[in-house]
């Protein structure tokens, strides 16, 4: 568990990671023109940082990879996954998944 | 008090999207006290860093143990975007003077972004351009902290048995999953996810960066051969 004083350093250093690009032209209005290298990288940046982040969420227990139909939180995150595939729609994703989680974790300890 | 007629105008513009920011919000509210925050630094958190994705980021990384120096630089690299929106939107933005350029920038959101370029299709006059941002962004920072703090009340009343921080994984698989409908972002996405568990072992957090440098390369590589 985090202390205080780490969460205020978090707020601290979000705040200013959240500010200075948003800041960035519209504080500055330099009229930089964006290389075409950079901003076809962009397009490509929110689907990998998103996933560097949620599938050791999916897969890793205690740093160790669990691959198997033993683990809930892959079959809830495949899951869910396709549904916000399909419907697009983020509340229905989360309620969906939370719900499969609890379910796939309730059918693994029977077995 | 009489608002401007364009301030008045955006904020109606921007009732469909309104309900997405409120649950969003909510979200983000229980993420946060589901990791620990007390409520009034999530609160606190909510108006000073007003950027969801990248909180959530920043504290996925912090419970599964990464240093607080890696969970603010993933935030940082989600908020690149803001790079991007902030070029694109200054030059709607010209007529405001500089005092009230922290204000704009601070406001500046994906839904605020994307509904007043959308209001832009219609010709308006400069100084008129900010007050349709202004209208877009006021609408959606008073829903974005009012979800923000039911969730933050809702969340601490939920017991810790309900696993609510896979609820941070779940809003990024509703995010990314949406977005893979060609092979370029799919490759991104795998390349991405593989080497962010194979690196995981690496001090510090490295592999994230690792892996989002292997999403990046991949998905550009993919469009490259397809070029061809």
């Amino acid at each position: 568990m985090m202390t205080v004083t780490a969460f205020w350093l978090l707020i601290l250093g979000l705040a200013l990671t959240s500010f200075i690009p948003r800041a960035s032209f519209i504080l500055l209005f330099a009229r930089w023109p964006v290389p075409a290298l950079l901003q076809r990288a962009l397009r490509y940046v929110p689907a990998a940082v998103f996933s560097a982040i949620l599938v050791p969420g999916l897969v890793l227990s205690a740093g160790s990879i669990h691959l198997g139909l033993d683990n809930p939180r892959l079959l809830a995150g495949i899951l869910a996954g396709a549904i916000a595939w399909r419907t697009r729609n983020t509340l229905l994703t989360i309620v969906a998944g939370m719900l499969a989680l609890h379910l796939f974790s309730y059918l693994v300890r029977q077995s | 008090m009489h608002l401007h007629p364009q301030f008045l105008a955006a904020a109606k513009a921007c009732l469909p999207v309104l309900p997405g920011v409120l649950a969003f919000g909510a979200i983000c509210g229980v993420a946060m006290v589901a990791a620990g925050m007390p409520y009034s630094l999530a609160m606190l958190m909510s108006i000073l860093v007003y950027a969801g994705n990248a909180q959530l980021a920043a504290l996925q990384l912090l419970t599964s143990d990464s240093p607080l120096a890696i969970a603010i630089l993933a935030a940082l690299v989600i908020n690149l975007r803001f790079f991007i929106y902030s070029l694109s939107m200054a030059p709607h933005l010209a007529a405001a003077g500089p005092r009230w350029r922290p204000l704009l920038s601070y406001l500046l959101t994906d839904n605020g972004y994307a509904m007043s370029l959308r209001g832009y299709e219609r010709p308006l006059q400069a100084a008129d351009k900010v007050w349709y941002y202004l209208g877009c962004s006021a609408a959606i920072w008073i829903t974005w902290q009012i979800g923000t703090l039911t969730g933050v009340l809702v969340g601490a009343r939920i017991p810790a048995d309900w696993h609510l921080e896979f609820s941070i994984v779940l809003t990024f698989l509703a995010i990314v999953a949406p977005t893979i409908r060609d092979r370029a972002v799919a490759a991104a996405a795998c390349a991405a996810g593989i080497t962010a568990v194979l690196a995981w072992p690496l001090p510090l957090r490295l592999g994230l960066l690792l892996a989002v440098a292997a999403g990046i390369g991949a998905g550009m590589l993919v469009e490259n051969m397809r070029e061809k």
